[in-house]
C-alpha cells in the first residue's frame, strides 16, 4: 500500500483536522462532538437545518458538501462506515434553530440504523427532524425492491435541492418534499477497474483483472452485477446511459441532469472522454441536457471507476440546482 | 451454580479479548462479500472500552454497559447499534442481580436478542448475526427448561451457535451491503454472524470457567 497517511487508525480524526484548517472561513469542528462538522453559522435563525453524513473515505462527500445554502452539520463516520448515533444527534443539534432539521442520507443498513436512533434521541430534546433516504444505485437491488437500493453520487442533488430549498426560506415539509423529489428522479451507476484499499485494512477490498471491469460496482467495493471485458470509454459510457434510462423507462423526452464523478483515481480527462459518448446517447433519444457536473463529487478511497447519475429534471428542480451554493465539493456561482 | 456479578467482570474482558485477538480474520470473512472492515470497527471499539475499564472496579453489568455505551456513541457502522444494544440488554437484565445464576443468564440472552430485534428487520435465513443468535439463545432455553446444568446449557447453546454459523454459508444474504451479492454470497460466512458466534463463545467458556472452578 502506497498512501498518504500517518496512523491508519486515526486517519479520520486527522482528515477533520485538516479539513477544517482548510475552510476555516466558513467551517468549523463541532464544539460537542468531534465527529460532527458544521457551517460557522448554523443554526441560522428562520432556516431549516440540512444534516447528512456517512462514512469516511468517498471525499469530498459528505463533509464536502457543508456550506452556504447546502449542508449544515455533517456526522463522519470512520472509512466506510455509517456515523454513530450520537454523531448524527449532534449533527442535527447543530444543525437545529427551531426550524426543524431535514437529515437526508443514502439509505445504507447501518446510516438507517443510527440515524433513526439519532431522531428518537433528538425528539426526546423536542427537535423536529425528518429525512430522506438517496436510493439512486440502480445496481445495488432490482427496480422491484427499490427500497434496499443505495445512495451514492445522486446524493450531490438531494443535499443542492434541499439545502436550496431551506436556504429560499422553505418550511420543514417544503424541504422534504424537495429532497425526496430528488432522490425519485435520480439513477446512478458505477463501473470500476481496480479496487480499492481501506488504510487500516492494508490490502485491496477485493480484484478485479487487468483488461476486466467490474458494472455496477457498490461504493465501498462491493462486487457489482457482472464482471465484463474493458471496453472502450464510448461503449462503457453509452451501456452506462442505456442501464439508467432503461431503469427510468421514460415515456417521452425529459431535460436531464448529469453527473459524472470518478471514484477516487480516475484522471479527469478520461471524465471527458466518457462525458462525450454519454451526452450523445442522451440527445439520440431526445433528452435535453440541462445541468452538467463533472469532477470528483463522491469517491471510493483510491478506487479507479466512475459514477454517472442522471436525473429528471423539472422547473423547480432546475431552478434550485442552479441557487447559489458554497461548499468545497460544489459551488455555484450566480448566472 | 452462580456467581458473583462482580467475578463476572472477567466475562466482559473474555470478549473483549476474543473480538480483539480475531481483528484480521473478522475483516477477513468480512473482505469476501462486504468491505473488510469489521474486524477493524470491531476491535477498534472493544478496545476503547478495554481502557476505559482497565483500572476501574466495575461489576459485569457495568462492564457491559460501558461496551454498549462505546459501541452506539463512537463506532456507528451497522454493528455499532445492534452490538450496543445486545451488550445494553446483557447489562440490563443483570443490573440488579448480585449472584448470576442460568435464570439471570436467560434474562440477559433474551434481552439482549429482543434489543437487537428493535433495529433490525432480520429474521432467520437472511444470513446475518440472527442466524448465529437466535437458534443459540432457543437452545439455552430448552436445556434450562430441562433443568440442564448451566454449563450444559451454555454448551448446548454453543453447539447450535456453532450449527447457526456454519448455515449461514448456504444462505443468500437479504439485508446489509452483501444483499447486492443475491447468490454470489453463498459459500461465504457472514461476517456478524461470525462475531455474534465470538461473542458467545467467549461469553460461554468464561462463564463455564469461572463456575467449574467454584465447584
Amino acid at each position: 500500500m502506497q498512501r498518504f497517511i500517518n496512523n491508519p487508525e486515526f486517519i479520520v480524526d486527522d482528515l477533520i483536522k485538516g479539513y477544517v484548517k482548510a475552510y476555516k472561513g466558513f467551517i468549523e469542528k463541532s464544539a460537542n462532538n468531534d465527529r460532527v462538522v458544521k457551517r460557522k453559522n448554523s443554526p441560522e435563525t428562520g432556516k431549516v437545518g440540512i444534516v447528512t453524513g456517512g462514512g469516511s473515505g468517498h471525499e469530498p462527500a459528505f463533509l464536502g458538501y457543508v456550506g452556504e445554502n447546502m449542508v449544515d452539520a455533517v456526522a463522519v463516520g470512520e472509512v466506510f462506515a455509517s456515523p454513530p448515533a450520537e454523531a448524527f444527534y449532534d449533527a442535527i443539534l447543530e444543525a437545529d434553530s427551531g426550524e426543524g432539521v431535514a437529515c437526508l442520507f443514502g439509505n445504507y443498513a447501518g446510516d438507517n440504523m443510527n440515524v433513526k436512533m439519532a431522531i428518537q434521541m433528538a425528539e426526546e430534546e423536542g427537535v423536529n427532524v425528518k429525512f430522506v433516504t438517496a436510493k439512486d444505485d440502480i445496481a445495488s437491488s432490482p427496480k422491484e425492491t427499490r427500497h434496499r437500493r443505495h445512495g451514492i453520487a445522486g446524493g450531490v442533488y438531494m443535499w443542492k435541492a434541499g439545502g436550496a430549498k431551506a436556504a429560499l426560506g422553505g418550511t420543514l415539509d417544503d424541504v422534504i418534499a424537495v429532497a425526496q423529489k430528488a432522490a425519485d428522479n435520480t439513477r446512478s451507476i458505477c463501473v470500476g477497474l481496480s479496487s480499492c484499499t481501506i488504510p487500516a485494512a492494508g490490502t485491496p477490498n477485493f480484484e478485479i483483472e487487468e483488461g476486466m471491469m467490474e458494472i455496477g460496482i457498490g461504493h465501498h467495493g462491493e462486487p457489482g452485477i457482472r464482471v465484463e471485458k474493458l471496453k472502450s470509454a464510448a461503449e462503457i459510457a453509452a451501456m452506462m446511459t442505456d442501464a439508467l434510462l432503461d431503469d427510468f423507462a421514460f415515456d417521452r423526452e425529459q431535460n436531464i441532469a448529469v453527473l459524472l464523478s470518478g471514484l477516487g483515481s480516475t484522471p479527469k480527462m478520461e471524465l471527458y472522454v466518457l462525458y462525450d459518448a454519454i451526452e450523445e446517447v442522451l440527445k439520440k433519444q431526445n433528452h435535453r441536457v440541462e445541468v452538467v457536473l463533472i469532477g470528483d463529487y463522491a469517491t471510493s478511497l483510491d478506487m479507479n471507476g466512475i459514477s454517472l447519475s442522471l436525473m429528471k429534471l423539472d422547473n423547480e428542480l432546475k431552478e434550485l440546482l442552479a441557487y447559489p451554493a458554497k461548499t468545497s465539493g460544489l459551488t455555484i456561482i450566480r448566472s | 451454580m452462580r456467581f458473583s456479578n462482580k467475578e463476572g467482570i472477567t466475562v466482559v474482558h473474555a470478549i473483549i479479548e476474543e473480538i480483539v485477538s480475531n481483528r484480521d480474520y473478522l475483516s477477513k470473512v468480512d473482505a469476501a462479500v462486504g468491505d473488510g472492515d469489521h474486524g477493524i470497527n470491531m476491535s477498534k471499539g472493544f478496545n476503547m472500552a478495554d481502557k476505559e475499564i482497565a483500572g476501574s472496579d466495575l461489576n459485569m453489568n457495568e462492564g457491559f454497559l460501558v461496551i454498549s455505551k462505546t459501541l452506539i456513541s463512537k463506532i456507528g457502522g451497522s454493528m455499532g447499534p445492534l452490538y450496543g444494544n445486545f451488550f445494553r440488554g446483557l447489562s440490563v437484565a443483570s443490573k440488579e442481580k448480585e449472584m448470576i445464576d442460568s435464570s439471570v443468564i436467560l434474562e440477559m440472552l433474551k434481552k439482549a436478542y429482543s434489543n437487537i430485534t428493535l433495529i433490525t428487520d432480520a429474521s432467520e435465513g437472511d444470513k446475518t448475526l440472527i442466524d448465529v443468535l437466535s437458534p443459540a439463545i432457543t437452545a439455552y432455553k430448552i436445556n434450562y427448561k430441562n433443568d440442564h446444568s448451566l454449563p450444559d446449557c451454555l454448551n448446548e447453546m454453543m453447539a447450535k451457535a456453532k450449527e447457526g454459523l456454519e448455515n449461514t454459508k448456504n444462505m443468500t444474504a437479504k439485508v446489509g451491503r452483501g444483499s447486492r451479492l443475491g447468490d454470489r454470497t453463498l459459500g461465504h460466512q457472514d461476517a456478524g454472524a461470525t462475531s455474534c458466534y465470538l461473542i458467545l463463545k467467549a461469553f460461554s467458556s468464561s462463564i463455564t470457567k469461572i463456575v467449574n472452578a467454584e465447584s
